[in-house]
């Protein structure tokens, strides 16, 4: 009854306000009509009928309680009051809510990332269950498929076991070669993830019958709907893979993408078929380790218990293959991101990501508790009036509440929007170009839900500010005498959120420095290449069946095309990109080893296949002695082009190196023509490390690299390129990209850190201006007559200001201070993902000072200008 | 000021329903009529009576409806529903039975226990 009665009355809310109004207003005139008629003036009558009739404001809230008594109204009226009071003060109103808004989007966006890679469950059935397997000490993830079978048939705690890895191939389904990147799985894949097929039927471990023997694929939902156009009778087509036949089976669920959250490829293909989809087979190589392994545990199986029996498993395959399974030892890991390869930095970094978003949203509270507070004092007056003319405290908060209310839902909101459009544009985001890696972070119901929680309670935590205020007030005390409250001069709480706040400020901003000042270095740092005006074409012979003989000659056809291109200096091949996705390393041996194994070996060092021309296209240095030649050919003696590091690691240094000899992993002397300088190969902050360059016909391989250095804009190249290498053979699929572009991948964490610091920073820093300004325009509003006394007695400008706002700027000093300090310490942990990260840099240390002097200059401005401007007449003839 | 009453608490509304069962009348006219019967013998603060009003409104005793008053203003106008006329008489009567009960009890001698 009660609520039918609420909401009936929602509705005639405002006609019952103005009609409750209207009457009392009427009863005061007929009141009047009466006292006049006894002789009384017309406003001696009115002004007496008003003090008799008692607290208006007070007779008409508990006539409008009485009316429909119900929360709802009450709230509703408050909320248009609150809009009112809001928009009287468009300066408070805009601080209060861009804080808010920044505080939770945020908060929002970091979370939705941390969900989307760390927190929720792969989206696979059971998900519970799945772990993956990772070997050896340094738990890498990589397995080869001998390992595999052996793991999946000897085991006793799994009830099932999936191998997969990625690999690009040429796919044409229309006439037209395109490079897709697929997933290729052992066939028992689904059945032991327990994915059921959207459309059509998936391939099972029974259709393996050896080497290319099972052509099939099945389609992931997202390209079915973007390349089918979600044709329903796309199962039985057949496509060419790499040239090959293959029939799709079926399409696989909406939004199952694999076990590996980061990998987004267009289809899953049998494992078995490895020779027709990447060119080569090494599903007979038990030292090749190329693919991750998930495992799904039989229930009442612990990790540990699994563990313990994979570790038996291992000592088998240590006893009877010595030689590739040495250290076979095995643990578990959590899918999604690699195992703990990708995992443990991902997570580390999220969660300091995490942390930063949670301090923004700390000093966002703060800010608005001091802004709030501040508002709280100048509206003292007007609560103490309606105090005064009647109104119950309860009421008051109330309405102070719903402002707070309005202020931390509009801002939420705002946050929210925000941040759903920064996440859908990470979503589609594909930071590594020509690899099917993105972020799957859009926001569901549980984001939704905690920035949705995040706004009420920090609504009210900043809410409960003023509303002390308000309990403490006395309305006689404040409408006799002004505002006149002393100002303290011990610390308050408000003093110490808004150093604290500082301090959260000045960290962000230290840290994003050092992170930029990284990234610009490690851009400029030697890269053992120059990848200025190089253009990269990536090809991939094996996707248009290019075999044995023929692919080296066609590499060279195509070496040859393209060096009579006008503008184009030199070009080479290389079978893989230093800084690049992938990387092979090989155990080197003295020339004097004969027993072959880990604890013997000189070193790992990079292996790298090139073409004669190779090293000049790369504009990597030469040291001492020659580079390739076209006579290194496969009937030549074995021959090697090592860096510095690995001849003065080897040899002792590059002057021996040179026409020495030095073994590989299979026993065969190879002999050093030439040493280069030093690079990078796998990470930009890694050691330097060996690397040696071996001649591609004498290692051939069929995906490859040109490198084409031109003395122009590389980009007005591209066409050329691309009508040359179409004109060799139309049906080859390639990319072309600048180098600059390829080393987004190596560059792609350091720019990760450096934009998320970088937003982070900028936040603390508008957050820290809104809470300077807030606290500096208080104090200046709350001393404005103490000021222009001042003023009047004589004091100067520098005096008035010191007066106004020292308190402001001695917080911000020792924030910044503080700040600064805690910043060094926080950036030693940077120094794992950013290149050279150290805060010891005299133009970081200057930066952060000159930024915080900038943000406490820009915050204190307009509040200077108000004190200085005061005029002291003015002000004393006011109250 | 001596020969005024304190009302007691619940009662504001019994006096109401009484001045309004009279005929209809709006706030200002129930404050006069409560006024002039009790010969002002009883004080209510004027804004007092609008929330007691509205709650009758609210509860279906009363009706509410806009009118012209006799000072040619606009006013609302209030007389008694068929329920409200009914809770007068209960109310009225359980009124009369507890001031009969506590005369009885305060006129009490010590010689009648």
């Amino acid at each position: 009854m009660r609520l039918i009665d609420s909401v009936r009355s929602l509705f005639k809310s405002s006609s019952s306000t103005s009609e409750i109004d209207e009457e009392l207003r009427s009863h005061i005139e007929h009141r009047a009509d009466d006292l006049e008629r006894s002789g009384l003036s017309r406003a001696e009558a009115e002004r007496r009928a008003r003090i008799e009739f008692g607290g208006y404001v007070r007779y008409k809230e508990e006539s409008h309680q009485a009316l429909g008594g119900n929360f709802i109204e009450i709230l509703f009226q408050d909320i248009r009051f609150s809009l009112r009071m809001l928009r009287k003060a468009p300066g408070f109103t805009v601080a209060a809510v861009l804080t808010l808004a920044l505080g939770i989007g945020a908060n929002t966006v970091v979370f939705s990332v941390l969900n989307g890679l760390v927190l929720r469950p792969i989206n696979v059935p059971a998900a519970q269950g799945l772990y993956m397997i990772e070997r050896g000490s340094d738990a890498s993830p990589q397995q080869s498929y001998p390992d595999y079978r052996d793991l999946r048939d000897r085991n006793r705690s799994f009830d099932g076991m999936v191998a997969a890895s990625i690999a690009p191939v040429g796919f044409d389904a229309d006439g037209n070669a395109s490079t897709i990147w697929t997933n290729e799985v052992s066939g028992n894949y689904f059945d032991v993830l327990g994915i059921q097929p959207y459309l059509g039927r998936f391939f099972h471990g029974s259709d393996e019958h050896g080497p290319n023997s099972s052509p099939y694929i099945v389609l992931n939902y997202e390209f079915w709907r973007s390349r089918f156009q979600g044709d329903p009778n796309v199962a039985g087509r057949v496509v060419r893979v790499n040239k090959h036949p293959y029939t799709i089976l079926g399409v696989a669920p909406p939004k199952f993408r694999g076990t590996e959250i980061f990998f987004n490829c267009g289809f899953w293909v049998p494992m078995v078929d490895q020779e027709q989809i990447e060119g080569f087979n090494q599903l007979e190589g038990r030292a090749t380790r190329g693919m991750w392994l998930v495992g799904h545990l039989k229930l009442g199986v612990s990790p540990a218990q699994a563990t313990a029996d994979l570790n038996a498993v291992g000592t088998y395959l240590e006893k009877t293959y010595p030689k590739e399974d040495g250290g076979s030892t095995f643990s578990l890991a959590r899918p999604g991101l690699m195992g703990d390869m990708l995992g443990r930095p991902v997570r580390a970094f999220l969660a300091g990501l995490t942390l930063l978003a949670g301090l923004i949203l700390l000093a966002a509270c703060a800010n608005l508790g001091s802004l709030f507070a501040a508002r709280a004092a100048d509206r003292s007056r007007e609560v103490a009036l309606r105090l005064a003319l009647g109104s119950s405290r309860v009421r008051i908060v109330q309405q102070l509440l719903t402002e707070a209310g309005v202020v931390s839902l509009t801002g939420g909101a705002a946050g929210m929007v925000g941040s759903m459009i920064l996440l859908r544009w990470l979503s589609v985001w594909q930071p590594v170009p020509n690899f099917p890696i993105n972020l799957p972070v859009n926001a569901d119901a549980s984001v939704y839900g905690i920035a949705l929680l995040l706004a009420i309670a920090s609504g009210f935590l900043f809410g409960v500010v003023p509303v002390r205020e308000v309990l403490r007030s006395n309305p006689w005390h404040i409408v006799k005498s002004g505002v006149t409250r002393t100002v303290g001069r011990r610390v308050t709480a408000r003093d110490v959120l808004l150093v604290l706040q500082v301090v959260v400020c000045c960290v962000l901003v230290t840290s994003s420095l050092v992170a930029v000042r990284g990234l610009m270095r490690s851009l400029h740092s030697n890269m053992g290449f120059d990848p200025q005006n190089v253009l990269l074409v990536n090809t991939d012979l094996d996707m248009a069946d290019y075999r044995d003989e023929g692919v080296p000659l066609m590499q060279q056809r195509l070496i040859d095309a393209i060096e009579t291109i006008p503008g184009v200096k030199n070009a080479g091949l290389i079978d893989r990109m230093p800084l690049g996705l992938g990387w092979g390393t090989n155990m080197v041996y003295r020339d004097n080893i004969t027993d072959l194994k880990a604890s013997t070996s000189a070193g790992e060092a990079f292996t790298y296949n090139t073409s004669p021309g190779y090293l000049k296209a790369a504009g990597t240095t030469l040291l001492s002695g020659r580079l390739f030649a076209r006579h290194d050919d496969a009937k030549a003696p074995r021959v090697a082009v090592v860096n510095r590091e690995f001849a003065r690691k080897v040899f002792g240094s590059d002057q021996n190196a040179v026409g020495n000899y030095f073994k590989v992993f299979n026993g065969a002397r190879v002999q050093i023509v030439g040493v280069v300088e030093d690079g990078k190969y796998k990470t930009l902050t890694e050691d330097p490390q060996l690397a040696m360059f071996f001649p591609i016909l004498q290692a051939p391989t069929s995906a490859t690299w040109l490198v084409v250095r031109s003395n122009r804009d590389p980009l007005s190249l591209t066409a050329a390129l691309e009508s040359t290498v179409r004109g060799l053979d139309p049906g080859l699929p390639f990319t072309i990209l600048t180098w600059h572009k390829e080393l987004d991948s190596a560059l792609f964490a350091p720019r990760a850190a450096s934009i998320s610091l970088g937003v982070l920073g900028a936040l603390g820093a508008m957050l820290a201006v809104t809470g300077i300004f807030g606290m500096a325009s208080y104090s200046v509003g709350k001393r404005l007559r103490e000021l222009g006394i001042r003023m009047a007695l004589g004091a100067q400008r520098k005096e008035v200001l010191q007066a106004a706002l020292g308190r402001a700027c001695k917080l911000l000093a020792v924030g910044s201070a503080t700040g600064l300090l805690l910043g060094l310490v926080a950036t030693r942990v940077l120094a794992f993902i950013v290149y050279q990260a150290t805060p010891r840099d005299p133009l970081v240390l200057a930066g952060v000072v000159v930024v915080m002097l900038l943000l406490g200059l820009v915050a204190t401005w307009i509040p200077a200008q108000r004190a200085l401007s005061v005029d002291p007449l003015l002000l004393l003839r006011e109250d | 000021m001596s020969g005024e009453a304190q009302l007691l608490p619940g009662t504001l509304e019994l006096l109401i329903l009484k001045a309004v069962s009279l005929g209809p009348l709006h706030g200002y006219g129930v404050l006069l009529r409560i006024g002039q019967i009790s010969g002002s013998a009883l004080l209510i603060e004027q804004g007092a009576l609008y929330p007691a009003l509205l709650r009758l409104v609210r509860e279906g005793l009363l009706k509410a409806s806009w009118g012209i008053s006799e000072n040619n203003r606009r006013a609302k106008f209030y007389e008694l529903t068929a329920r409200g006329r009914k809770r007068f008489r209960e109310e009225a009567e359980g009124w009369n039975r507890l001031v009969a009960a506590m005369a009885t009890v305060l006129a009490a001698q010590p010689e009648e226990i």
